[in-house]
C-alpha cells in the first residue's frame, strides 16, 4: 500500500493526526529532508511526501492508493475529469480554506449576474483554471479567458484581471486590495482520498479505521455545483455590446513594472537598489503586493515569476523581472508571443538540466534514449514543473513514448517511483546528490533578466516612460 | 510496439468508406436537387463560439475539446467543432448574410468528450440549414428532404418526431421556478432527461393535466394538439404561439403524406432552438434530428434571422446499411514479359480499360486473385490471354478492342 502526505500548510496538522492515530510514522516534520518515510506499526505501506497540489493526480492515476491533501485541489482535478477514478474518503476537519470569485472595487459589478452585462470579455486569473473554466461555463460567460497563475492572485484586479478566483487566506482581507467577494465556490478541509481501483481491490482497512475515531467531520465542503448560487443566469443574448468594458482604460504614460516574489526576491531587491530605483516595501515577504516608488509615472505589482511571461505577453504589464527559464517555458508554448528578453540581470542564476535516478543504468541522454529504445523503460515518465521545456526536450532527443508529468515543486521526490527522468533547475547540485539522483544532461543555463511587451516598446506614448525604467535598471548590470 | 487509436475515435476501413460514400452520395445528389449549396467549415472554432449566448448547455460545453492555440497566451481557448449548425451559422453571418435565404449544406465531424471511451467521440454528420425564413413550410421542406435521403437510402420504416423548444420552455416557465432551476430544468430537458420536467409539483390542476399528457401520449395528428390545448385552460395564452406553429407543421406534413408523431417527450435538442424540434428514428435508432434556431444568428453577433436545420449521423446510418456487392468488376492484370516493354504494354492496356469504367490493377505478385472477375495476362507480343474466373472461360485476343468485346459480351 502507497500513501500520499503533504508538505506545506497541512503538513502540522496532518502529522498530528497521524501521531493521534498511532502510525508511528519517523521524519515527518517541517525539518525533514527525506520524502520517504516509513511507519514503525505499518512496515508494509510506503509514505511519500508531495506538494499537495501534486497528490490528487498522483492517487488518480494509481500511483498511491491513498493521499491526504485539500479538498480544493481535489475538485480542481476533477472540475476537468468528473468521473475519473479519484475517490473523496472523508473530511479531516484542518487546514480549512475558502475559495471566492472576487471582483475589484471599482469594477462597478456586486453580484455573478452581473458579470455578463460588464465585460466584453471576461478575464479570469485563478491557480484553480479546471474550476474557473466549469465556474464560467455554469455562470454562462459569454466569452472569457482564463489566464492560469502560480499565486498572488488578489493583486489582479481591477487592472489585469476582471475576476479572481482565490482563497481569502492568500489575500490576507479582500478589502486591503478592495476586492468584493461574489460568491463562494468552495469551503475546503484536508481531505483523505483514494483510488478507485486500490479502494475496491486492496484491503486498506487497518490503516483507515486507525484514522477513524481521530477524523472529526465537519461542516465544510464542496460548495459546487454552484447553480443555487449562479442565479438569474440569462439564456439568451443581450443586445449589442452597449457599455460594456473590454478591459480596463489605461493611462498610457504609466509604466507597469512587474518584479518577482520568492526566491528572486532578495536578489531583485538588491539589484534594484544598487541600480537607484527606490522602492518602499520590497523586502522579505512583502505585506502588500502593490508597491510604490519615488519614480513617477510607475507601478509596481509583486506577483510570481513563473506568472510574468504570460502577463505581460497580455499586456498586463510593460516590464518585469522574471527568470529566463520561464520566459523560455512561455516561448516554447507560445513561439509567436510578443514577449521578449530586454537585459540579462546576471542574478538567481540556476541550471537546468536532466536528471535520473542513480539506479537508471544511463549516464547521458543518449544511454537514457537506448534504454528507451530498447524496451527497458516502455515509456518514458518526464517530471517537470517546465513543461513546455520539457515536452521539446523530450521531443528533440527522440525520447519515444513518452508522457509529461506536471510537478508543483519538490519534484526530486518523483525520481525513481513515479517518475523516471527529472527536467529540474539546480544551483549547486547538492539537493539532487542527496537525493540519490544524477545529472546526465545540462539543457541550459537561467538567471534573471528583464522582459517586455514588443509592441509597447515602440509604442509612440509608452516608449519614452519604458526606456527610462530600463535605462535605470541598466545601471546595476 | 503497436500504437492503438485514441479512445473514442474510429477508424474507417474500406467496407466502412464504401457505405460512407454512398450515405454521402445519396445525401448530397437529393440536398443538391432540393438547392442546397455545399460548404465546409474548418475544424477548428473558437469556444466562444459556442459559448457566445447559451447557444450550447454548460453540460455540452463541459465535453468539448478544447486548448490553447499556439498563440493562445490570451487565455481564450479554440475548440474541435462539437457540432455542425453554429459553425455553419458563422459563415453564413461571415460571408453570406446578404442572400434573402441561404440553403446551406454540409458533410463532416464534430467532437464531444465521452468518458468511458466505449461510444464514439468522434462523430460524423451530414446536415443542412435553411436561414433566412420562419413558415412552417421551410420546416416542412426540411423534414421532407430528410425523409427523401433516409428513404433512398432504403434503411427500413423511417419515423418522425415532433417536439417544440418554445413549448417546453413555456412549460418551464409556467411551473413557477426560479431562473436558476428553468436553466437547470431546460438543460436536463435539453440533454434528454425529459422526465425531469414531469418531477416537478404544481398546483396548477390545468398544468398539470396537460404536462401529464403531454409527457405520456404521443399524438399522431392535429387532433391531439387541440386536445392539449383544451386541457391548458387558464393556462392557454402562454403556450397558443407554439401550439399553433406546432399544429400548422403537423397540417402540412399529413397533407404531403408524410407520417409523424407528436412526441413532446422527445425534446432532446441545442439550447438555441426556438421552435420546433424533430427526430428521424428507424429500427429504433436514433439516425437524425433537427430544429428551428431562429435567435441563434443574432446570439452569435448577426441581425435577428429565423433559420432552421438538421443533421443526419452517417455512423449510426452506416451500422444500418447493407454493403452492396462491388458494383463494378475488377480485372487483375498479370506480366508475362519483365522488361520495361512489357510493362509499359501492361500500363497502356490498364490505363485504356480504367477509361472504359474497369477497376484495373496490376499484379504485385499477390497469391490471393480470387477476388477478380478477369485475369488479363499480357505478353510481349500484343497477345492477351483474358480468363473470366465467374465462368472458367478463357480467350486468346489481339487488341483492347477485343478486350473490352470479350468482357461485355460476358456480362
Amino acid at each position: 500500500m502507497k500513501l500520499a502526505l503533504p508538505k506545506g500548510r497541512l503538513l502540522k496538522d496532518s502529522a498530528s493526526l497521524l501521531e493521534r492515530a498511532d502510525v508511528g510514522l519517523e521524519g515527518y516534520d517541517k525539518r525533514s529532508r527525506s520524502y520517504r518515510l516509513k511507519s514503525s506499526r505499518f512496515p508494509g505501506i510506503f509514505f511519500k511526501v508531495f506538494q499537495e497540489r501534486d497528490i490528487p493526480i498522483q492517487v488518480a492515476i494509481g500511483n498511491y492508493d491513498l493521499g491526504i491533501c485539500g479538498l480544493d485541489w481535489v475538485e480542481e482535478l476533477m472540475a476537468r475529469y468528473p468521473s475519473g477514478e479519484l475517490v473523496k474518503l472523508r473530511d479531516l476537519g484542518y487546514g480549512r480554506s475558502d475559495i471566492y470569485v472576487v471582483t475589484s472595487g471599482h469594477s462597478g459589478v456586486s453580484s455573478l449576474e452581473e458579470i455578463n452585462d460588464r465585460f466584453a470579455r471576461v478575464r479570469i486569473v485563478s491557480e484553480y483554471q479546471n474550476m474557473a473554466e466549469s465556474f464560467a461555463r455554469r455562470q454562462r460567460l459569454r466569452r472569457f479567458s482564463i489566464l492560469p497563475i502560480c499565486g498572488a492572485g488578489e493583486v489582479y484586479p481591477p487592472e489585469s484581471a476582471d475576476l479572481a478566483i482565490i482563497t481569502k487566506a492568500s489575500a490576507g482581507s479582500f478589502a486591503s486590495y478592495d476586492l468584493v467577494p461574489l460568491s463562494r465556490i468552495l469551503s475546503s478541509n484536508a481531505s483523505l482520498i483514494a483510488n478507485r481501483n486500490s479502494l475496491a481491490k486492496a484491503d486498506l482497512s487497518e490503516f483507515l479505521g486507525c484514522l477513524q475515531p481521530f477524523a472529526a467531520e465537519t461542516k465544510a465542503g464542496t460548495v459546487l455545483p454552484a447553480a443555487g448560487e449562479v442565479t438569474g443566469v440569462k439564456m439568451h443574448a443581450v443586445k449589442g455590446p452597449g457599455d460594456k468594458v473590454e478591459g480596463r482604460p489605461r493611462d498610457s504614460e504609466v509604466t507597469r513594472l512587474a518584479l518577482p516574489d520568492g526566491h528572486l526576491l532578495k536578489s531583485a531587491a538588491e539589484f534594484l537598489q544598487k541600480a537607484g530605483l527606490n522602492i518602499q516595501g520590497y523586502s522579505g515577504a512583502p505585506a502588500t503586493r502593490r508597491l510604490t516608488t519615488d519614480l513617477p509615472g510607475v507601478t509596481i505589482k509583486v506577483i510570481r515569476p513563473q506568472d510574468m511571461p504570460l502577463q505581460v505577453a497580455n499586456d498586463n504589464f510593460d516590464l518585469a523581472i522574471t527568470g529566463e527559464d520561464w520566459l523560455k517555458d512561455h516561448l516554447y508554448r507560445f513561439p509567436s508571443s510578443p514577449v521578449t528578453e530586454i537585459l540579462k540581470l546576471g542574478f538567481g542564476k540556476v541550471t537546468l538540466v536532466a536528471v535520473v535516478s542513480q539506479d537508471i543504468p544511463a549516464r547521458d541522454i543518449h544511454e537514457l534514449r537506448d534504454l528507451v529504445t530498447g524496451g527497458y523503460i516502455p515509456s518514458l515518465r518526464v517530471a517537470s514543473e517546465y513543461v513546455n521545456i520539457a515536452d521539446k526536450y523530450a521531443r528533440d532527443n527522440h525520447l519515444g513514448h513518452f508522457k509529461i508529468i506536471p510537478t508543483w515543486g519538490a519534484s526530486e521526490a518523483f525520481l525513481p517511483e513515479d517518475a523516471d527522468l527529472l527536467i529540474e533547475n539546480t544551483e549547486t547540485g547538492e539537493t539532487l546528490a542527496r537525493h540519490n539522483l544524477a545529472v546526465i544532461d545540462t539543457i541550459f543555463e537561467s538567471s534573471a533578466c528583464l522582459i517586455g511587451h514588443r509592441d509597447n516598446l515602440s509604442h509612440t506614448s509608452k516608449k519614452g516612460g519604458i526606456e527610462r525604467i530600463i535605462d535605470i535598471i541598466r545601471k546595476g548590470c | 510496439m503497436k500504437v492503438p487509436r485514441c479512445k473514442g475515435m474510429r477508424d474507417l476501413l474500406p467496407d466502412d468508406m464504401v457505405k460512407f460514400r454512398q450515405i454521402e452520395e445519396v445525401f448530397r445528389h437529393c440536398s443538391i436537387k432540393w438547392g442546397y449549396e455545399e460548404v465546409r467549415t474548418p475544424m477548428l472554432e473558437y469556444l466562444h463560439l459556442f459559448t457566445a449566448t447559451g447557444t450550447l448547455t454548460p453540460g455540452m460545453l463541459g465535453r468539448v475539446y478544447s486548448f490553447l492555440d499556439w498563440n493562445g497566451w490570451s487565455g481564450e481557448r479554440v475548440v474541435l467543432r462539437p457540432e455542425g449548425t453554429i459553425p455553419t451559422a458563422r459563415l453564413y453571418l461571415e460571408d453570406l448574410a446578404g442572400d434573402e435565404i441561404s440553403r446551406l449544406s454540409y458533410v463532416g465531424n464534430t467532437f464531444t468528450f465521452e468518458e468511458t471511451g466505449t461510444e464514439q467521440r468522434e462523430r460524423w454528420q451530414c446536415g443542412v440549414e435553411l436561414i433566412g425564413k420562419s413558415q412552417p413550410l421551410a420546416d416542412v421542406e426540411l423534414m421532407l428532404l430528410a425523409s427523401e435521403v433516409l428513404g433512398k437510402l432504403r434503411l427500413g420504416p423511417l419515423q418522425v418526431k415532433l417536439s417544440h423548444a418554445g413549448l417546453i420552455k413555456a412549460l418551464i416557465e409556467e411551473l413557477g421556478l426560479g431562473a436558476a432551476e428553468q436553466t437547470q430544468i431546460l438543460d436536463q430537458v435539453l440533454e434528454g432527461n425529459i422526465k425531469a420536467l414531469g418531477e416537478i409539483e404544481t398546483q396548477d390542476a390545468d398544468l398539470k393535466r396537460a404536462l401529464a399528457l403531454l409527457m405520456d401520449v404521443t399524438g399522431s395528428s392535429p387532433g391531439f394538439l387541440k386536445n392539449v390545448r383544451m386541457l391548458l385552460g387558464n393556462a392557454l395564452p402562454r403556450f397558443e404561439p407554439s401550439l399553433r406553429d406546432l399544429a400548422s407543421i403537423a397540417e402540412l406534413l399529413g397533407a404531403m403524406d408524410c407520417a409523424y408523431q407528436i412526441d413532446i417527450a422527445s425534446g432532446r435538442g441545442f439550447e438555441y432552438y426556438t421552435g420546433v424540434i424533430f427526430h428521424f428514428d428507424i429500427s429504433n435508432k436514433r439516425v437524425g434530428g433537427g430544429g428551428r434556431y431562429d435567435d441563434l444568428i443574432s446570439l452569435v453577433g448577426g441581425p435577428s434571422i429565423p433559420a432552421s436545420g438538421f443533421a443526419l449521423y452517417i455512423d449510426q446510418l452506416m451500422d444500418l446499411l447493407k454493403l452492396e456487392e462491388r458494383p463494378v468488376p475488377r480485372i487483375l492484370i498479370q506480366c508475362q514479359e519483365d522488361s520495361a516493354t512489357g510493362l509499359k504494354s501492361c500500363f497502356e492496356v490498364a490505363r485504356s480499360l480504367r477509361e472504359s469504367g474497369y477497376i484495373v490493377q496490376l499484379d504485385q505478385g499477390q497469391k490471393a486473385v480470387g477476388d477478380y472477375r478477369w485475369l488479363l495476362t499480357v505478353s510481349g507480343k500484343g497477345l492477351f490471354r483474358l480468363t473470366d474466373q465467374a465462368t472458367g472461360v478463357k480467350h486468346e485476343l489481339a487488341s483492347e478492342a477485343e478486350i473490352r468485346q470479350a468482357m461485355e459480351s460476358s456480362g
